[in-house]
Parts: C-alpha cells; sequence; structure tokens
C-alpha cells in the first residue's frame, strides 16, 4: 500500500478551481515532484498536505494515520503532523542563531538536552554548517539559508519532507549543487519528497515521478523518462523540454500540409480519434528532426529563415507553410544555410488533437495566484 | 559658457539651502545654547546646574520623564494590542477596526483634553456628576487632573504610532516564517511569543520611542489638565516662564536651559530609533502572497468586537460629541436638555466675535502661507542634499535633520530669542513671528517627503534630459519638478493640516491680535469661557475632518489616474 495516499483532492477558491480531483499515491522513499506553470495548483496541493488549507473535498492519509479528511471533517493541524517543510523564502528566522533554528522544533517536542544537542549537531554536520552555527542567518548567503532550512527540516528525522520550490530563490550555481545535496540526503534518511517546481529540469533530476498540473487537473504521473518520451497531451509536450508543432490536415492515408500530402511520418498513424477530426497536431522535439537530401523525394519541404550558433547547438527557423518549425543540431552537424530549401524528417512524432487541452486556454483568467 | 552656468545654478542652490536652514533653524537653536550657557559674558556650566537644581525646573523634568515613560508604556501595550487584533486574528470588520484605530492622529490632544476636563474633572465634569447626583456617590468616580488622567488622555491620541508601525510590520511579514514555526510543531501561542513578537519587536520599539518623544515635548494636555492642580512638564513650564516673566531674563534663562534638556533628550530618543530602525530591522517582508493564518477568536469574536467598538466610542466618539454638546450650551455646567441647547454660540464665534473670527482666519492663512513658503524650500534644499554633488553638503544634510530633533516650544523659544528686535528684526506679537516659527517647526515634514520623493528620480533621467540639450534649470523645471510633484503635494498637506490645529507654537508667540485656532481655544478655556473654547473646538474638528477627508480622497484620486 502506497505511504502517503491522496483521494480524490479537491480545493475552490470562491469560484475558482485549484484543485479538481487529485490523486496521487507516494512510496516510502521516493521522491515526486509537482510540476506546472504558476497557478496550476501545485503549491496548493502541498499546502494542504502540510495541514496549512483544509480540503473542500477527499482525503489525505499517510501510512496509517488519516490527516485531513472532508467526509469525516476531520482535520490535523501542522504542528501535529511531523512533517519536514522547506519554503522557497527559506522562512529562517533572523532573531536566532543558526543552531537554534535548527535545534527549535526539537525544542518545541521538549526532547532531552542531550537529544536535543545531538540530532542538532547531525543536521548541522549532514548540511555542512556545523561550523557557523553559532552565527545569525543573516550573514549566509541564499543557499546557506536553505541548508538551514533544510537542517530544521532534517532536525524532527521526519517521515516526509515538504519542498516548495526550495530552489527558486537560489542563484543558478547553487540551484544545481542544492539539488545533488538534497538528493543525497534523501538516501541518507530515507524520507519521501513532495516537491514542488516549475523547473523541469529540477523535477526530472530530482524525481523518481513526476506530476504535472494544470489548472489544477493533474495532466500526466510517471518517471522523467515517460513523461518526457511520452507526454499524455500537447501541454505536456509543451511544457517539458524543447517543441515544435505542425498543423496538419489528416485523412485515411496521410497528412496535407498546405495542399500538399505525405505520408505518415515514419509510418506513425495518429490515434482514430484525431482522425476522426480531419485534423491533428504533429508535434516533434527539435533535436529529432532531420534535414533530408533536398532533391529527393520524401520529407517535408521548407526554407531556412533563421540560423543561429548557440555554442554547443545551432538552433534553426524553418517556413513550413505557414507554420515555423524549430530545429536544432549539434554544431558539428555542418547543415544548411539561411534562405536554403530543406526536406524535414520526423523520425519520432506523437499526434495530438487540434485544440484538446489548448481549448482550456480560456479558463486561464480562472488562475490563482 | 554652459559649464559656468551650471556651476553657478549649483553654488546659488547650494547658498540659498544653507542660507534658509541657517537663519530658520541654527540661529535660534544656538541662540537658546548661547542663553543658557553665557551668563554675563562668561561660559558658565554651574549656573546652569543651579537652575536644574530649582525645584520647579527638576520637578518639571522629572514630570516630562514619569509621564511620558507612563504614556510609552500604555500606548505601547493598547497599540500593540490592536495591530495585532487587526491583523492577525478573525475579527469581525477588520478593515473597518482599523481605520478607526488611526482617528486619533487626526483630531489635536488638547481638545481631547478638554473633552475629558468637560467630563472628569473631579467636580464639575459630567460624568463624575452623574455618579454623584444621580447613583449616589459620595466622591468623584475618577478625577482627570492628576498624573493617571493625563497618561490616559495622552495615550488615547498617541499609541497610534506604535500601531501602524506594528500593524505594518505584521502585515508585511513573511507568513512563511510563521508556517515553518507551525510544521516544526509550534502551536499559534508558542509562535506569537517566539517568533512573531521577537520579529516584530524593532517596530514595537521603534513607535513606542515616537511616543515617547511626542508626549515628552507635549504640551497641550498637561496645560490642560495638569496646571489646575500643579503638574508642569518641560513644555508646559517654558510657556509659564515665558508668559509670566513678561521677559525678564532669569525666567528666560530657566527657560533656555529646559529647552536645551529638551532638546538633549529628544535627540537620544531620535538616535536610539535610528539604531533600532537600522540595527534591528529584520528582513522579514513576504515573497509569497498567502495568507498568514488567522487565530480564531471563536467565542472571544464578539466579545473582542464589543471591545474594540467600546474602546473607539470612549475615546473618539464621548469626547466629540462632549465637545459639540457643550458647545451648544447655554451656559456651562447646565445638564443637556433641549431647553438649554443653542445655535446661537456657533453663529456668535462664526460671524460675530472679532477675536474667534480673527483666530480662524489667523489659522487658515498661517497654515497655507507655511504650506507653500515650506514646499518650495523644501524642495531646494531636497534637491541639493540628494542630487547634487557639492562640497559641504554635510553640513546642510546636518541642519536638514535638526528640525526633526526639536520640539516646537524650542523652536517657539529660539524664535524669542532670534526675532525679538534684538538683532534688528522685531516680529514679536506679529504673525509673522509665528510665520518663521511654523516654516522652522515643518521644515523636517518637507525635507522628508521631498526626498523620498527625489529619491525615486534617477539621476539618468536629468541628465537625458540635458544631453537633449537643457540647460540645468530647463531640466529641473521639465523633467525633476513634474516628476516630484507628488512629493510636494505631500509636503504641503503634511504641513498644513497640522499647522490649522498647532498650539505647542503658537502658544507662546501670540499677541492680541495673533491667536491662532488652537491658542483662542486654550484661552478662551484658561478665562473661563468653556462653553465658547467647545464651540470653537468643535469648528476646528470640522474644519480638520473636512480637510483629512478631502485630501485622502484628492491622494486617492491622484494613485487611481
Amino acid at each position: 500500500m502506497a505511504y502517503i495516499e491522496l483521494r480524490q483532492v479537491s480545493k475552490h477558491f470562491g469560484d475558482v478551481v485549484a484543485v479538481d480531483r487529485l490523486d496521487l499515491n507516494i512510496e516510502q522513499g521516493e521522491c515526486i515532484a509537482m510540476l506546472g506553470p504558476s497557478g496550476c495548483g501545485k503549491t496548493t496541493t502541498l499546502r494542504m498536505v502540510a495541514g496549512f488549507e483544509d480540503l473542500d473535498d477527499g482525503e489525505i492519509r499517510v501510512g496509517e494515520r488519516c490527516l485531513s479528511s472532508k467526509k469525516k471533517n476531520f482535520y490535523v493541524p501542522p504542528e501535529d503532523r511531523n512533517f519536514g517543510m522547506v519554503f522557497q523564502a527559506f522562512a529562517v528566522w533572523p532573531h536566532l542563531s543558526i543552531y537554534e533554528n535548527v535545534a527549535f522544533p526539537l525544542r518545541i517536542r521538549k526532547l532531552p538536552k542531550e537529544e536535543i544537542a545531538k540530532r542538532t549537531e547531525e543536521a548541522l554536520k549532514h548540511t555542512n554548517l556545523f561550523s557557523v552555527a553559532s552565527n545569525r542567518p543573516d550573514d549566509l548567503s541564499g543557499g546557506g539559508k536553505q541548508r538551514v532550512a533544510l537542517a530544521r527540516a532534517l532536525a524532527i528525522r521526519p517521515d516526509v519532507m515538504l519542498l516548495d520550490e526550495p530552489l527558486s530563490s537560489l542563484d543558478p550555481h547553487f540551484r544545481e549543487e542544492m539539488r545533488f545535496e538534497i538528493k543525497d540526503l534523501q538516501r541518507r534518511f530515507g524520507f519521501s519528497i513532495l516537491y514542488v517546481t516549475h523547473d523541469q529540469s529540477e523535477a526530472m533530476a530530482l524525481s523518481d515521478r513526476i506530476l504535472v498540473m494544470r489548472l489544477g487537473v493533474v495532466q500526466q504521473t510517471g518517471t522523467p523518462l515517460e513523461v518526457y518520451g511520452r507526454p499524455s497531451n500537447r501541454f505536456v509536450f509543451e511544457f517539458i523540454g524543447l517543441s515544435s508543432f505542425i498543423e496538419t490536415a489528416l485523412d485515411a492515408d496521410g497528412m496535407s500540409i498546405d495542399g500538399a500530402s505525405y505520408p505518415w511520418p515514419n509510418g506513425v498513424r495518429p490515434a482514430e480519434d484525431i482522425r476522426a477530426d480531419g485534423r491533428g497536431v504533429l508535434a516533434v522535439r527539435p533535436f529529432e528532426i532531420e534535414f533530408l537530401d533536398p532533391a529527393g523525394g520524401a520529407g517535408v519541404p521548407g526554407v531556412v529563415t533563421r540560423k543561429v550558433f548557440l555554442g554547443e547547438t545551432i538552433d534553426y527557423r524553418i517556413q513550413v507553410g505557414g507554420t515555423e518549425v524549430r530545429v536544432q543540431k549539434t554544431r558539428r552537424d555542418p547543415g544548411p544555410s539561411v534562405g536554403e530549401n530543406v526536406k524535414l524528417g520526423f523520425p519520432q512524432p506523437h499526434w495530438y488533437r487540434v485544440g484538446g487541452d489548448r481549448d482550456q486556454e480560456s479558463d486561464v483568467r480562472n488562475q490563482i495566484s | 559658457m554652459g559649464k559656468t552656468s551650471r556651476f553657478g545654478t549649483a553654488q546659488l542652490l547650494f547658498v540659498l539651502s544653507v542660507g534658509i536652514l541657517v537663519v530658520i533653524v541654527a540661529v535660534p537653536m544656538l541662540l537658546i545654547f548661547f542663553n543658557a550657557f553665557w551668563v554675563s559674558g562668561h561660559f558658565n556650566v554651574a549656573d546652569v546646574i543651579r537652575v536644574l537644581r530649582q525645584s520647579e525646573t527638576y520637578e518639571a523634568l522629572l514630570n516630562s520623564l514619569f509621564l511620558s515613560s507612563g504614556v510609552t508604556i500604555t500606548g505601547t501595550l493598547v497599540g500593540t494590542f490592536f495591530a495585532w487584533l487587526v491583523t492577525r486574528t478573525d475579527l469581525p470588520l477588520k478593515k473597518t477596526m482599523k481605520l478607526l484605530f488611526l482617528v486619533p492622529f487626526m483630531l489635536p490632544a488638547f481638545i481631547g483634553a478638554l473633552a475629558w476636563k468637560m467630563l472628569l474633572s473631579p467636580r464639575a465634569g459630567y460624568i463624575n456628576r452623574l455618579f454623584m447626583d444621580v447613583f449616589g456617590f459620595s466622591s468623584p468616580i475618577f478625577d482627570i487632573y492628576t498624573y493617571a488622567g493625563i497618561i490616559l488622555v495622552e495615550t488615547m491620541y498617541l499609541f497610534p504610532f506604535v500601531f501602524i508601525q506594528v500593524s505594518g510590520a505584521l502585515e508585511r511579514m513573511d507568513p512563511t516564517l510563521e508556517e515553518s514555526a507551525r510544521i516544526s510543531g509550534a502551536d499559534l501561542f508558542t509562535i506569537t511569543r517566539k517568533i512573531t513578537i521577537p520579529l516584530v519587536m524593532p517596530s514595537i520599539l521603534s513607535g513606542a520611542l515616537l511616543i515617547m518623544l511626542y508626549s515628552m515635548a507635549h504640551f497641550g494636555t498637561v496645560a490642560v489638565l495638569g496646571v489646575e492642580t500643579g503638574i508642569y512638564n518641560i513644555p508646559t513650564l517654558i510657556y509659564e516662564k515665558i508668559h509670566q516673566s513678561a521677559g525678564s531674563f532669569d525666567s528666560i534663562r530657566t527657560a533656555t536651559v529646559l529647552a536645551t534638556v529638551l532638546v538633549i533628550t529628544a535627540a537620544f530618543i531620535l538616535w536610539l530609533q535610528n539604531r533600532v530602525l537600522n540595527q534591528g530591522r529584520y528582513q522579514i517582508i513576504a515573497g509569497k502572497s498567502f495568507r498568514p493564518s488567522e487565530l480564531k477568536l471563536r467565542t472571544w469574536r464578539i466579545p473582542m468586537l464589543v471591545f474594540c467598538l467600546l474602546y473607539i466610542g470612549l475615546t473618539i466618539v464621548l469626547p466629540t460629541v462632549t465637545i459639540f454638546m457643550v458647545g451648544g450650551l447655554k451656559t456651562y455646567g447646565l445638564p443637556f436638555v433641549s431647553e438649554n441647547m443653542t445655535w446661537e454660540n456657533y453663529r456668535y464665534i462664526l460671524f460675530e466675535w472679532d477675536l474667534t473670527r480673527d483666530a480662524i482666519w489667523n489659522s487658515v492663512s498661517l497654515g497655507l502661507s507655511a504650506a507653500l513658503i515650506t514646499m518650495f524650500a523644501g524642495v531646494i534644499i531636497s534637491y541639493v542634499i540628494v542630487k547634487m554633488k557639492v562640497r559641504g553638503k554635510g553640513i546642510l544634510e546636518f541642519l536638514g535633520m535638526l528640525p526633526f530633533s526639536v520640539p516646537g516650544s524650542v523652536i517657539a523659544l529660539g524664535v524669542i530669542l532670534a526675532w525679538s528686535g534684538k538683532y534688528g528684526v522685531n516680529l514679536y506679537n506679529t504673525v509673522w513671528i509665528i510665520l518663521v516659527a511654523y516654516v522652522a517647526r515643518y521644515m523636517a515634514f518637507s525635507l522628508k517627503a521631498n526626498s523620498a520623493a527625489l529619491e525615486q528620480v534617477h539621476d539618468s533621467l536629468v541628465e537625458a534630459a540635458r544631453a537633449s540639450g537643457a540647460t540645468m534649470w530647463q531640466a529641473l523645471k521639465d523633467v525633476v519638478i513634474p516628476l516630484v510633484r507628488p512629493g510636494m503635494m505631500a509636503a504641503f498637506f503634511l504641513i498644513f493640516l497640522p499647522a490649522l490645529r498647532e498650539l505647542t507654537v503658537s502658544v507662546l508667540l501670540y499677541g492680541p491680535t495673533t491667536r491662532t485656532i488652537g491658542v483662542a481655544i486654550y484661552t478662551l478655556n484658561e478665562d473661563g469661557e468653556t462653553v465658547y473654547s467647545a464651540a470653537l473646538a468643535g469648528i476646528a474638528l470640522v474644519i480638520i475632518v473636512t480637510g483629512e477627508i478631502l485630501i485622502k480622497r484628492l491622494v486617492a484620486g491622484k494613485n487611481n489616474a
């Protein structure tokens, strides 16, 4: 049985649905990242797990313990949930020393003195803060402050760690370092992590599974590889990684762009329901587009309108009918020049419905802050 | 050619600024110190100590210290409690309550003192009489002519200093600072004790020091409630000395010594406040916009609301109503029944009596001219301080800071010393001496508002104007002035409204025809014309409140546009 269980969890703010019937299971020691644009409901979900928000429907359980249940009208306050939590703005108390910050949750629990000292020192050592423990946190950098917050969350030896965009207030080069530190600590202590972020590379690097959310609705749950390799809809495809889209007309044997017909790219046919629409969206990763022989018969024709050298990669814009398609190649690939005619091959195409999740664009005003 | 003209402009502005501040602020201050320490041609500290050891002098010093400490403690407790109540609990009507708690800031404390005298003076006070005549009490239930009375009345008008600072800090505080304590296992009471209160402590202290500063230099309440039974503080004793002495050297010296003590104390308090603000201010500003969790008052919700309403009713509504009712009585002391009430008093003081009509005219014209002069002088001086790179700017900064720490009675005393003919100009007993004092008194407000506005105007905006071919003057006129206009407007109203109700300065400077509204109310009360005094106070309240509301509207309209 799953360790943390969210069942049909919903939350409204006034008329706005912040989280809509969310289901999620987290195993012991698993790291789950909730990923999505701002206002997608990921932070609200985390805050419901933490106990800062109550539920409008559903239930949250950890192990044998029910924490929040709308039906039973039952609700464990945050201070009794025994979770570790790290906030985006650090929330390190400036009037206490680093040591006292970390010892605070232990003192609240009225542990024996030696135990407090032992656990505080342990947490400080694991976060490399032991040598500065008597300082005020004000002197620390953002990364240092976030370590204090981590140490404070670790001190109670929680089974569950809730991380609310813990790295987004940090300088970019600190971010990568902290990622590994968090992962290390998890391996050592074996807690489960529920991790909120809008940064896809962070989610990929840290988590065992990713949950992609949009406007309160779960779009896809899966391993980083699954979510990247088999996005469940156009939104997920676009949100994770770079993407190029071409809208095409569909018939029984293939697609047509600007009146010209082509066979299914790499023989991949859209699903039945998409074909029934007569139109579809061809989605491809810019790195997975090939330049075919312009003189050959295969491929979709286009003109190179832009070519930018980005270091390791070269970024192309190709005009295909009315659409601009982005293509990337490594710098070693000579490739065509601006103005040249090319033919594009799509060895790994994905098909999505036109509109599809895009219908909900008008719901964007529903976003919560 | 361009270069020399710019140099000339800069120098001109600098000299002008120093000139204004020296004549208006520095000279009167120096004259006070000079008169305090320079006796018959010698520097004489022993004589200063002799003056301080006279019983009336050190009693006044002790009283000032005792009263202001008392007001600081009660005001801080009241202000912090209400700030917490309106920001961190689910009290009903919180927004309205918050506005209501700021109302005492609008009302002049000495008018409040007047009202409380009418209600709680031991024999004639309406409340005391109610209890003695109707409920058969053998003695008054509360005597307002006491230390406790003065402290209570001042607390009612000064607690907003702490209320504003603390509610602001609580509102801006990052809620995750408290949430992280909750997830650490602390309940709301522990969080309040160990996290919230320590984090807003700098704001509490800084508000408390403002109360202390203000109370120390406060004239009106002590003059109305204390002097009757011999309770003097420093400003009231200075007033006594100047008025009874008819210019005798000895009393002027005593006054200058008292003023010196007051200035030093005020400077010390401000220095302390600056330290608290600079060193203790934690970075606790919110990043994300989740509301902090509110304490659910549950069964206390309605009792707390009733308590707040009772407090507001007792400290704002009751005194205000009393003023208007007494102002409408045919004779002071009559019961409030319709056959004793009349509009005659209001008609008389508004349209017939020269003394009160003069007072209203004087206050309005003094307020307008002081606000205009100070606004323009403030722009020029702030510009030199904030924007110009001139040598000797440090002096200017110091002179500009000076008015912040100089209480009104000290300024008035300095102006008397400087402009009473001893140095060739005699403005005494004219309206001009009050104007000069007002400009000195309110210069600090103008500098503060204008510097804040000027700091928002980035240097590159002026440089862009100069690069486009504008001269220094043109850049000022077309770029800087339009951008700092909101700051200038703010300065104008920050001066005009307080000047309308001003008492401390003008009471030391008025002559037979140059009473201000404040002085007229005060002297009418002193002369036993309680009813007219109340009626004029009522009219003053109407003018002040109307002014405040109009300006709030104006500013709000500006911000929306």
